[in-house]
């Protein structure tokens, strides 16, 4: 029996047995590669994604519990053609070395950004402890999400005449 | 046939999609040239990585429609290496770095260039990529010249053409008329800096779109057609036995394929990766093991290491070993513990065996060496094992890649004729990797009535810094097996650069010195090279002692320091820091301090010298860095960023290093498994600020940049400690509690 | 009598009243005093005074994660609003630089600031006043040698009208014995020494006691459990809830490293005092273990019964071969202790099932008090909102499972782990607690292992309004 859920805004009827964790379904069955197995162990945040708008690890999430919800990747977030603004930010900065760990560097932003649009560095930096970067690249990545951070603003400004909503 | 040799052949392109590389615009001016003939100097040595494989077509290639593709035998580690050497390549030949693809190692298509590793990319690579683009483009301009009937002089490059006044020429069909398999010539001209427009430039590295949207670009998004996956168990100490593997149920599990057991070796191979790793778990309850405690005792590591001698080498001897009397003189000893790697990705491997060949995509810093070992430890003929590099994980020396590979092999050979995947977990990349060698040293020094230092001693005791595959008893694997290799210790070997006696020698001006190396040749805990090598261990010690000498001298660190270096970019790098710094001695609040280091890695690549600031809590021991700036010289910079990049990395890894890490383990196994047992630095420890400024020098060769920052950042921790609350710290890491302890014990004194 | 005097009467009564009220509340001020300078204290007093304020773990309330040591400015969520600690480093504008020895004495052990205000029971000197003279003197030592910091907290926010401070002292009345600890002739040196510190300075009952109304200790329910910042602070005395009792060297260890193999970790505000006592002599330790171990009296026959057992089933050793097991069963949606069953399997059995040691293994349920307790708060909380990451120190990790399990999942996941691991009746009302956990309505203090000697950071359901400074 199939577990429907959506990603990245598609509905997909997941295949794998329900007690798999997301992260396996993610890569595996459904080929995405931004979110990475780093731990297994809920430890070090390199499977982070999106589910219902919070970030989650989700190499402990079993499929069973993401019926129904709305999971986001990086690959939600924009393409190679059409970078979104988080992807844009990050390049920019070049906030990368291995660039193992970003992927779930960028979805524990995005919920940051989304729940608090104006989290400062203190927050930031706070919010973060769950992601391990081992190539010392926090500094970029940082800049890259504040640069993210103001991008949204701006829009949100352009867009609504004032600041907040992601 | 299967699509594995296929895959990733594609070569990473420069072009990085559309709009992203900065827009490049080609002067277009004419090449000088001399007219006068070109005489092949014979006797002159081919730079870099070239003498191992002369031939222009090994480096450059072009197609007919005129792109061209630059090979090297290196590896991108996520150090920015193949935007570093697609540079170099369209420097020389006067292209836009868009336009350039780039394959990495790959025994099947590109040079052995050993290993990915010592910082030698550039030095190695880039200059024999330097100098073959630069013959290239001098053949094809001769090629144009021919074609058109005009001479050098009146010819420029203008995309991937030629133009000249008799019309223009693509690449592609200059290149179908020559023979690019010739070899390079050692005298052909190189492009001057004063023409130079790409070096220094910003370029975006070409893998970094890529990774932020989750393009298929490391070896674990590998996912050929049929592929299978596999887990390894691995014994639950050294040396373990396997006695048996009891009923498991493992062979009933969903998606099962089948186990393999070879000796103390044993693997399961699954459909599906979860599946794999479910049934992983139930073999590893199922296998009984003989264990015995070979490991010494943690408490007393260097008591082991100074007690278990094998022999002893000199690293440098000059004047006496014997220090005076009657003048200033210390003595310290310092520790530096076993350490992790820790790549965030545990190592992977994709294996295939078609007939009698197999393929292997491994994240190796070696595909060559590798191949080899695994060739070996299959008995099977080097040509029929091909490694191919993919990415991995940052992986900093010599992890567990080529285990993983071997592992892979292994499995691939016991279920042939389709793709398997195998990846470490976690516990067993913490577990299982090579470490980084404990090391202890003991250094004596004296200081004249001048304020110089007069007399330098160093002991230092360690294990082999490097067991890099050089065949496969250096494959964890292989010496699992019911017929296993013997792992093969190496002996003691003192070369310039050094290994555990990497910058064992100060750079600094001193008359009398005598640096020692008591080696170890035991190696009950499995050690290789970890980024920077013993130059960790051995600057944070002598740049501490260096502090402790300029306070005995009464004099500023960084005066002190200068006093004593005759190498102008030496003193360049340290004036510059200092002068961005702010060094000064005015008084800071209570409990901050400044503290300063420098070091030349290897005393042979790059220059680098760093300032910082921090603030220790006393109440807790807790080490707080603020600002940080560091200069650094890494001859002609091509990739500044790439430079600032691997820098501002370095330090904040030798951070984590220095305040944080050491492996723990009890009599048998290593216990610090995962990140809760072995924590490294998370965001709240990352410094205030980190500046890094380059010095570029373009008439100068390149130097390895990637491992000059994590010494002297240890060393520049410790004097910052040491300024703030006057204590000296010698024992890494420094950890709060021994902050405490330090403090509570000058307290009571 | 006319109504002039009956009026006359009421006005002179309520003046001899409030008169009475004001004389009974009203206490001196005592004089500013130059801050003694830090060098013409004797270090071994000071060393003695750091020892006894890990045992008072003043730093984790006086504390503002990422702040200054002792500087204040932490929120304490009470039953009736937030009461925000104040600065105790010796800064003579803004902490306690200026108070006299006599005034730190008067505030530690009576409740009252140097300027005569009353002090508000959440900081405890119901239980400091045991302390000794001696003591005292360590710790004003110790806190006059601390790094002077300016800062000011923010001001209380409590309901009204409790901000008027005189009121205190009618809660003083009914509550508050003032006086120093004097030893039971009939226990040894070293229990006498672990009621002292236990009942003094430790003020084990402030959490470990149950509060009445008015918010003080129900002193006939010694040690009968009580609660902290959204956490349940067990029962530490006869009716303590853990599978295999505690014996005085296990609440040694635990007490000096935080977790117990038999026990598992400290977590929560319980994180903190650990952290603080790990670093006593262990003599201070053992006395704590002792005094504790005889509060909670031998387990009876059954009990002991029980935990040999339960000893005897571990150590035969279970890996996680279960989890292996369940992905056998191939229908998941059917019961809810199914699914529960099936949610454990796979994201709990990892490493809750690995047979890992502690502390960083996950602890095996059979052991757990929190999944024994009669009030499942802490499971729930700790399945919440996780143990976060210390940073550089090693701790143990777990990830918080808020985003991955609805309240629905999450109630079969832990029902499940009570049926399996106990043979205790399910949890009431765990569905409406799981709801007003996660939701911040019943708001819980999340604290990293790091920095467990101070006050570290809320990362839990709310958002704490000392932030807005």
């Amino acid at each position: 029996m199939a577990t429907e859920l959506t990603v990245n805004g598609k509905p997909v009827a997941a295949e794998t047995h329900p007690e798999t964790p997301l992260l396996y379904v993610l890569r595996d069955e459904l080929g995405l590669n931004g979110a990475k197995y780093g731990c297994g162990l809920g430890q070090c945040g390199a499977c982070t994604v999106m589910v219902d708008g919070e970030a989650v690890l989700s190499c402990v999430m079993p499929l069973m519990t993401v019926a129904g919800r709305e999971v986001l990747t990086v690959e939600g977030l924009g393409t190679a053609d059409d970078p979104g603004p988080m992807q844009r930010a990050f390049i920019a900065e070049q906030a990368a070395q291995c660039g193992y760990c970003i992927p779930g560097m960028m979805m524990r932003a995005q919920a940051v950004l989304s729940a608090n649009p104006q989290a400062d560095e203190a927050e930031l930096r706070e919010a973060l402890q769950f992601n391990l970067c081992r190539c010392g690249t926090q500094i970029r990545i940082l800049r890259a999400i504040r640069r993210a951070r103001d991008e949204f603003a701006r829009r949100a400004k352009a867009e609504t005449g004032e600041g907040d909503a992601l | 046939m299967s699509d594995l040799s296929t895959l990733t052949r594609r070569g990473f392109l420069g072009a990085a999609g559309g709009g992203l590389l900065v827009g490049f615009a080609m002067s277009g001016h004419a090449w000088a040239q001399s007219e006068e003939a070109q005489t092949y100097d014979a006797s002159a040595e081919l730079p870099g990585s070239l003498p191992d494989d002369p031939r222009l077509d090994s480096w450059i290639r072009i197609d007919p429609e005129g792109g061209i593709t630059v090979l090297t035998g290196k590896a991108e580690l996520g150090q920015g290496i193949m935007t570093a050497l697609i540079m170099v390549a369209a420097e020389e030949l006067g292209v836009d770095p868009a336009g350039i693809a780039i394959l990495t190692a790959d025994t099947g298509e590109t040079p052995n260039e050993g290993y990915t590793a010592a910082s030698h990319s550039m030095e190695e690579s880039g200059m024999a990529i330097r100098h073959a683009a630069a013959h290239v483009r001098l053949l094809l301009l001769e090629e144009a010249a021919r074609q058109t009937g005009t001479s050098i002089s009146e010819l420029a490059i203008e995309g991937s053409a030629v133009r000249g006044p008799g019309g223009t020429v693509g690449f592609g069909p200059l290149a179908a008329a020559l023979d690019l398999a010739v070899p390079a010539r050692p005298d052909v001209p190189l492009r001057a800096p004063a023409d130079r427009s790409i070096y220094g430039s910003d370029v975006p590295r070409v893998s970094i779109p890529w990774i932020v949207t989750g393009a298929e670009y490391y070896v674990q998004d590998l996912r050929p057609e049929g592929m299978a996956h596999a887990r390894v168990v691995r014994p639950p100490s050294a040396g373990a036995r396997l006695i048996s593997v009891g009923a498991s149920g493992v062979d009933s599990m969903p998606g099962v394929i089948g186990v393999h057991r070879d000796g103390n070796f044993l693997a399961v191979v699954a459909e599906q990766e979860f599946q794999a790793v479910s049934a992983m778990r139930a073999l590893q309850d199922a296998a009984e093991w003989e264990e015995s405690e070979t490991l010494p005792e943690q408490s007393r590591i260097y008591d082991w290491l100074r007690g278990n001698v094998t022999e002893t080498g000199t690293v440098a001897e000059q004047g006496t070993g014997e220090l005076p009397s009657g003048e200033r003189t210390l003595r310290a000893t310092f520790n530096r513990p076993y350490m992790l790697h820790g790549s965030i990705g545990p190592s992977a491997a994709v294996a295939e065996m078609q007939g009698d060949r197999l393929v292997v995509h491994s994240h190796t810093q070696g595909v060559y060496p590798d191949r080899d070992a695994i060739a070996e430890m299959l008995g099977m003929p080097q040509d029929k094992v091909r490694v191919i590099h993919v990415p991995g994980a940052g992986c900093y020396g010599h992890n567990g890649a080529d285990d993983a590979a071997a592992d892979a092999a292994l499995i691939a050979r016991a279920f042939p004729g389709r793709p398997i995947r195998l990846s470490w977990m976690r516990e067993q990349e913490h577990g299982w990797e090579p470490y980084g060698p404990a090391m202890t040293m003991d250094i004596a020094g004296a200081v004249g009535p001048d304020g110089r230092i007069s007399h330098w001693n160093y002991d230092l005791w360690s294990c082999a810094h490097t067991t890099r595959p050089g065949g496969a008893a250096h494959l964890l694997p292989a010496t699992l097996l019911a017929d296993p290799v013997e792992f093969d210790l190496p002996d003691l070997k003192i070369i310039p650069p050094g290994l555990g006696d990497r910058n064992a020698v100060p750079l600094y001006t001193i008359p009398n010195k005598r640096i020692l190396f008591h080696f170890v040749k035991q190696m009950p805990i499995r050690t290789s090279a970890l980024r920077g090598l013993g130059a960790y261990g051995n600057v944070f010690a002598l740049e501490s002692f260096m502090d402790e000498l300029a306070i005995l001298a009464e004099t500023d660190p960084v005066t002190f320091r200068l006093r004593h270096l005759d190498d102008p970019r030496a003193v360049a790098v340290v004036e510059k820091v200092a002068a961005e710094f702010n060094w000064t001695s005015d008084p800071l609040p209570a409990n901050v301090g400044r503290g300063f280091a420098f070091a030349r890695y290897k005393n042979m690549a790059a220059y680098l010298a760093m300032a910082l600031e921090l603030q220790v809590e006393p109440e807790t021991g807790r080490v707080k860095v603020g600002r940080v700036h560091a200069a650094v010289d890494s001859g002609a910079a091509v990739s500044l960023d790439g430079i600032r990049n691997q820098t501002e990395g370095g330090i904040v890894q030798s951070l984590s290093w220095t305040l944080f890490e050491e492996v723990i383990f009890d009599r048998k196994a290593t216990t610090s498994i995962d990140w809760s047992s072995y924590p490294i630095l998370r965001f709240e420890s990352v410094p205030d600020e980190i500046a890094v400024h380059v010095i570029d020098r373009p008439e100068e060769r390149f130097l390895g940049t990637g491992e000059a920052a994590q010494g002297p950042t240890a060393a520049a921790i410790g004097n910052a400690i040491r300024d703030a609350v006057g204590i000296r710290m010698t024992d890494l890491p420094l950890t709060r509690e021994k902050v405490m302890a330090a403090l509570d014990a000058r307290r009571a004194s | 009598m006319n109504t002039k005097h009956i009026i006359g009467g009421g006005i002179a009564a309520v003046i001899v009243v409030a008169g009475a009220a004001y004389a009974l509340t009203w206490r001196s001020e005592m004089a500013a005093v130059a801050r003694p300078a830090p060098e013409t204290i004797d270090p071994s007093v000071v060393e003695k005074g750091a020892r006894l304020a890990a045992v008072g773990n003043c730093i984790a309330c006086h504390t503002v994660h990422g702040g200054e040591a002792f500087a204040g400015g932490l929120g304490v969520p009470t039953p009736f609003g937030t009461i925000y600690s104040t600065n105790i480093t010796p800064d003579e504008a803004t902490g306690i630089g200026n108070w006299s020895l006599e005034a730190f004495a008067r505030a530690l052990r009576e409740g009252v600031d140097r300027e005569g205000h009353h002090l508000y029971p959440a900081f405890p000197y119901d239980h400091y006043t045991l302390v000794s003279d001696d003591d005292t003197e360590a710790l004003y030592a110790y806190l006059m040698t601390r790094q002077p910091v300016e800062a000011v907290a923010p001001d209380n926010d409590l309901v009204f009208p409790l901000g008027f401070r005189p009121m205190i002292a009618g809660w003083k009345m009914l509550f508050f014995e003032e006086g120093r600890y004097t030893a039971a002739s009939d226990q040894s040196e070293e229990w006498n020494r672990g009621a002292y510190l236990a009942e003094g300075l430790a003020h084990c009952g402030a959490c470990h006691t149950p509060r009445n109304v008015l918010g003080a200790r129900i002193t006939d329910e010694h040690w009968s459990g009580g609660s902290s910042e959204g956490w349940t602070a067990y029962p530490i005395n006869q009716a303590s809830p853990a599978p295999i009792p505690w014996d005085a060297e296990a609440i040694a260890f635990y007490l000096r490293r935080g977790w117990h193999p038999e026990h598992g970790v400290s977590r929560g505000p319980m994180a903190e005092v650990t952290g603080n006592l790990g670093r006593l002599p262990d003599e201070d330790i053992a006395a704590l273990g002792v005094y504790t171990a005889s509060v909670m009296g031998a387990p009876d026959a059954e009990r002991q019964a029980n935990a040999d057992r339960l000893r005897e089933a571990i150590a035969t050793g279970r890996g996680s071969g279960q989890a292996a097991d369940t992905m056998t069963q191939p229908d998941v949606a059917g019961a809810d202790e199914d699914r529960g069953a099936a949610i454990f399997a796979s994201a709990c059995a990892t490493c809750h099932e690995s047979g890992r040691p502690q502390p960083y293994g996950g602890l095996d349920f059979r052991l757990s008090t929190a999944v024994h307790a009669d009030n499942p708060q802490n499971i729930v909380n700790v399945t919440l909102f996780g143990l976060p990451p210390a940073d550089g120190e090693a701790s143990a990790v777990m990830p918080a499972y808020r985003g991955v399990l609805s309240d629905a999942d999450m109630v079969a996941l832990l029902n499940y782990m009570r049926a399996r691991h106990t043979d205790l009746p399910a949890w009431d009302g765990l569905a409406e607690m799981v709801g007003a956990t996660r939701s911040g309505e019943h708001h819980v203090a999340i604290r990293p292992a790091d920095g467990i000697e101070r006050a570290p950071g809320n990362l839990g359901a709310e958002e704490q309004s000392w932030r807005q400074n």
